[in-house]
């Protein structure tokens, strides 16, 4: 599985970092970076509910 | 087990019920009412993107009404009664027509409506901002360049309308009674700091004054314009349009006479339950938290989702003879103003101690930590989302309030 971010509609309020910093990161630039695009089969759940939880809904996993 | 899950409210908390209904295993039927007929939309942006220009309305449809959930979705069908001994709605289509709906379980979402001032009602040029139809109908006022608009209320709503109106490049007079905005929810020196964000962009901002009454002028047809807002204060300052901004009422007039406990709110124990087989979700719900020792109810977007998915849990838990999980989160929001970005985490009160942990109110660029008792309270942050994301993590674990400054210290 893939993560995808909308960077167009992120406004990096670090939402998904919160719930799964493995992946997300905003760094001091106030960018967010993802650290993982092919997260584990094990981090299905916190990507999940990022993507409930983003309010710009700018997250998406993709099945590769 | 033939009789539907009934959710009431097809917005925010009652979207994601009905998904968390759906993808945890409830497969009989389940039946979401609205009165409004737009298809069920996210409503942060109605006083941000949207009154700006900036979006259209598609763009704000909620992702769970895009999923194949199976779901029975009337839209236009407001919930008008509840019998809890037999366990029926009424209900009334936007066309007229009445029905009675049995049902098994029932998620109560019917969330909230603005507050207008008293004689506003059916008055030319007069505002809130709640629905989709509400910023749809401000924006196209807002479009045709009006001299001045003044906003009434300068809460998190209030405050993102002045600040809308300004990116359009328009007049704004922000009126507030309380002699400081926010002061309840964030104190007197930051919710001093969020009125400086309004006078540096350019707004007329007037404090500790309230309303007095609307100035209006007849049209020829006999209805109402108004043209001015008069101040306690004596002055009178001239409006185009007004927009009104001074909180909301729970919607549980439908609830009135059912035996549930209402007041301000459904009245749910820890777990979101009303009574057997009834839960309730988001802006309507009042439960117990023990976390901050008093009745809680939240307006808060998070806090809508959470709720909805909670009260699912609740009655998928209670179809299977199981226990309901305690529901007791960290109430976070967040509101866009200008370039500023507030993001606040957890329950202050104005009587708690703060401390600016990182940057500066001078640079509206900080976060500021709230304490009670020796124990973190709450975060506030102005364009530090990360930190404020970071700490939120301490105000769930009951950390004390010097352990978040030091923590603060290292970020
Ligand atoms: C303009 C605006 C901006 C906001 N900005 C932010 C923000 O920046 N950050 C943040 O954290 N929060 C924000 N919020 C708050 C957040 O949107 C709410 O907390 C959230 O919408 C609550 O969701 P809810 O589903 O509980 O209730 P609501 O969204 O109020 O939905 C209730 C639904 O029930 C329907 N309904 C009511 N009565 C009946 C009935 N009798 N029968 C059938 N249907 C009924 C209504 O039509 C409505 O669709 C904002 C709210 C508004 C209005
Ligand atoms: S939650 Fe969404 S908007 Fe926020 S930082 Fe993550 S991707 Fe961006």
């Amino acid at each position: 599985m893939r993560v995808v971010v909308d960077f167009d509609l992120c406004e990096s309020n670090a939402v998904c970092m919160g719930i799964a910093p493995e992946i997300f990161e905003v760094r001091d630039d106030d960018f967010l970076y993802v650290l993982d695009e092919n997260p584990s089969e094990s981090m299905r759940a916190k990507l999940e509910e990022s993507v409930q939880r983003c309010p710009k809904q700018a997250i998406s996993i993709v099945e590769d | 087990m033939s009789n539907p899950v009934v959710v009431v409210g097809a917005s925010l908390a009652g979207m994601h019920a009905a998904r968390t209904l759906r993808l945890e295993g409830h497969d009989g039927p389940i039946v979401v009412l609205d009165g409004d007929s737009n298809r069920p939309y996210d409503r942060p942006p109605l006083s941000k993107q949207i009154l700006s220009g900036e979006w259209d309305p598609e763009r704000i449809v909620l992702a769970a009404a895009n999923e194949d959930l199976g779901l029975d979705m009337r839209l236009g069908v407001r919930a008008t009664g509840l019998s809890l001994a037999d366990r029926i709605i009424e209900t009334l289509a936007s066309d007229g027509s009445t029905s009675a709906i049995t049902f098994d379980g029932l998620v109560i979402a019917s969330g909230a409506a603005a507050r207008r001032l008293p004689g506003s009602d059916g008055v030319a040029g007069v505002h809130v901002v709640r629905t989709l139809d509400d910023s749809m109908a401000l924006r196209s006022e807002l479009e045709a360049g009006p001299a001045r608009v003044v906003v009434i209320g300068a809460g998190f709503i209030g405050s993102e309308v002045a600040s809308a109106c300004r990116k359009r490049g328009l007049e704004v007079t922000l009126v507030e009674a309380m002699p400081v905005p926010l002061e309840r929810i964030l104190g007197v020196e930051m919710g001093a700091v969020c009125g400086r964000v309004h006078i540096e962009n350019g707004v007329d901002l007037r404090l500790g004054t309230g309303v007095d009454h609307l100035e209006t002028v007849t049209a020829s047809d006999g209805s109402l314009r108004v043209v001015g807002v008069a101040l306690t204060d004596g002055t009178t300052v001239p409006a185009e349009v007004v927009v009104i901004g001074i909180g909301v009422s729970v919607n549980t007039g439908w609830l009135d006479g059912s035996g549930l406990n209402l007041e301000n709110g459904v009245v749910c124990d820890n777990t979101l339950l009303a009574a057997p087989g009834v839960t309730a979700a988001g802006d309507i719900a009042r439960y117990p938290s023990e976390r901050f020792g008093e009745m809680l109810r939240v307006e808060h977007w998070e806090h809508a989702i959470q709720g909805g998915e909670a009260a699912a849990r609740r009655l998928l838990a209670e179809q299977r003879g199981e226990p309901g999980a305690i529901f007791d989160p960290v109430p976070w929001f967040w509101s866009d103003q200008y370039d500023r970005k507030i993001q606040l985490a957890g329950r202050p009160a104005p009587t708690d101690n703060f401390s600016v942990v990182h940057g500066s109110t001078e640079e509206f660029r900080f976060v500021t930590l709230y304490g009670r008792q020796g124990r973190l309270v709450g975060v506030l942050g102005m364009n530090r989302p990360r930190h404020v994301i970071q700490l939120r993590g301490l105000l769930e674990t009951g950390a004390s309030f010097d352990d978040a400054c030091a923590k603060a210290a290292e970020l």
